[in-house]
């Protein structure tokens, strides 16, 4: 049975004298390695050079200000919930008088957490997040020899405050 | 006429019930898709009903011996079956158009701070605008808001959240000697408030939390504690002097979080609790735990939550000859959830001085 019209039976018939010799078959390979020194290389020159990211890459988790400075995120527990891989954990507390231009509403997050190690780069808490507080940046997530380097607090995760 | 009955039809569903019934109890006889949603209608208190519009339904036929149409959409918590009648509540385009239009009112007020709200994933408005409101708003104005008021160390009043339903004036008024809130003002001024700044302080007044369909009556000891839909629910009792002590625990692990009353299929209270065990009884070893209460699998609330699951046995230990080597204990390294800080031993919201780090 023949899946395609592709197949072509194998020539077994003895070389010719042309063939024996091998210059011309030499010669046809050399050039197609010629002809590739003038094609467009497939591969950049890494850490000099940088490729550009998709529109759709997710990488780096951060965490949102707004144009006051003060954190977006009020631990709603959307993202931990929409999470597939438990990745997030939060605790909330309430903004105290006086605390107004750190937390932009009344409920923030005292603590919040993600666990590098358990997350899939899905984006799921991107998408849940009612206050534009979580995004995927376009970094890579480095790598480290330590476990213990892979749970991100929320001082890892927060952009650094324009204000300051 | 005690043993008389009457025939109602409600979206072709024929049932028969006792003179005097309303529409909407006569659905929720049928139960299921026909009973219509009703946010201020609350069977155990007396009066309640015919302000929140959303129980709306068309009368097709009046009664057998007189089949004319009733004109208008009738309030089913307010209009009592007669003979022979037939109602069409999500057969009726006309209906659910008006139900629409009756949610878009009830939001235009609502601050739609479901985030920060504490009510969020057991919200009676939430699921309502789910099913039937719109997505987004026409109202382009400033929404109506109020001075924040303290009621007590145990309930928190969010005003700009009420939809004025006065199921818990109703609560106060039957459950209590002395009713001390109620509404003020008129019209669009009109608001919920204790006279001159009394907080509440009757030991059954903590049920006013739970009949509220909304999250302007909140628990003050639950505050921003954590999500309604990380904790577990859990029925419970405890032989308590003032209440019957049945009452539904809210629980992460051995915390417990939230003590409320249990609440039947119409997210209506089964028995009222007191204050002490709804507030003060914030251990296990208060409670007889009877088990996890049952919540339908369509609310957030039973994420997570599998029943009938069968733990399978770890069996790594055998395959590999040997307890595997925990390479990262995520308790030593992570910093929610540190045993030194027991947030629902915390009296009231935590604050940022319940995290510093020498605590």
């Amino acid at each position: 049975m023949k899946l395609t019209n592709r197949a072509a039976p194998v020539n077994r018939d003895p070389m010719t004298f042309g063939e024996k010799i091998y210059i011309p078959a030499i010669a046809k390979g050399l050039s197609i390695t010629i002809g590739h020194i003038f094609k467009k290389k497939a591969t950049v020159q890494y850490p000099e050079e940088k490729r550009p990211f998709s529109p759709v890459f997710r990488g780096l988790h951060v965490l949102n200000r707004d144009e006051e400075g003060r954190e977006r995120c009020t631990a709603c527990g959307l993202c931990a919930l929409a999470c597939p891989a438990e990745a997030i954990t939060m605790e909330a507390a309430e903004r105290k008088p006086g605390e107004e231009h750190m937390y932009r509403e009344e409920k923030y997050a005292a603590k919040y957490e993600i666990n590098m190690l358990r997350c899939i780069f899905c984006g799921y808490c991107e998408e849940a997040c009612p206050k534009d507080a979580v995004y995927l940046s376009e970094t890579v997530m480095p790598t480290n020899y330590t476990r213990e380097s892979f749970i991100y607090k929320k001082e890892d995760l927060l952009i650094p405050n324009p204000k300051k | 006429m005690s043993d008389q009955k009457f025939k109602v039809t409600i979206d072709n569903i024929t049932v028969e019930v006792a003179p005097g019934t309303t529409i909407l109890n006569a659905a929720r006889m049928i139960g299921g898709d026909v009973t219509p949603p009703a946010m201020c209608y609350y069977s155990k208190l007396e009066g309640s009903g015919g302000k929140c519009r959303t129980c709306l339904v068309e009368v097709s036929k009046g009664s057998e011996k007189d089949p004319r149409p009733m004109p208008k959409l009738v309030a089913s918590c307010r209009t009592t079956v007669m003979d022979g009648m037939e109602v069409k509540n999500i057969t009726s385009p006309k209906v659910l158009d008006a139900r629409k239009g009756v949610v878009e009112m009830l939001l235009i007020n609502h601050p739609l701070d479901c985030p920060v709200c504490d009510q969020a994933g057991e919200c009676h408005l939430q699921d309502l605008s789910y099913e039937h409101g719109a997505s987004g708003t026409r109202y382009e104005f400033d929404r109506r808001t109020f001075e924040k008021e303290d009621i007590g160390d145990y309930i928190s009043l969010h005003m700009t959240r009420c939809i004025l339903c006065y199921r818990c004036v109703f609560t106060a008024d039957q459950l209590t000697n002395k009713r001390e809130h109620g509404i003020l003002e008129r019209g669009d001024h009109a608001e919920i408030s204790t006279l001159l700044g009394k907080s509440l302080d009757n030991e059954f007044i903590g049920n006013v939390i739970d009949v509220c369909p909304v999250g302007a009556l909140t628990d003050k000891t639950f505050r921003f504690k954590n999500r309604v839909w990380f904790t577990k629910p859990v029925d419970a009792h405890r032989d308590c002097p003032t209440c019957s002590g049945k009452v539904r625990l809210w629980m992460r692990g051995d915390e417990v979080f939230r003590v409320t009353a249990r609440k039947d299929q119409w997210g209506e209270v089964e028995e009222w609790i007191c204050n002490d065990c709804r507030f003060h009884k914030k251990e296990t070893k208060d409670w007889v735990i009877e088990g996890p209460s049952k919540i339908d699998r369509h609310s957030v609330i039973s994420q997570g939550h599998y029943v009938g699951v069968k733990k399978q046995p770890v069996l790594i230990d055998k395959v590999i000859g040997k307890n595997p080597k925990l390479l990262l204990d995520i308790h030593k390294v992570s910093d929610v959830n540190r045993p030194e800080i027991e947030l629902s031993k915390i009296e009231g919201p935590a604050h940022s001085d319940d995290f510093k780090p020498n605590k």
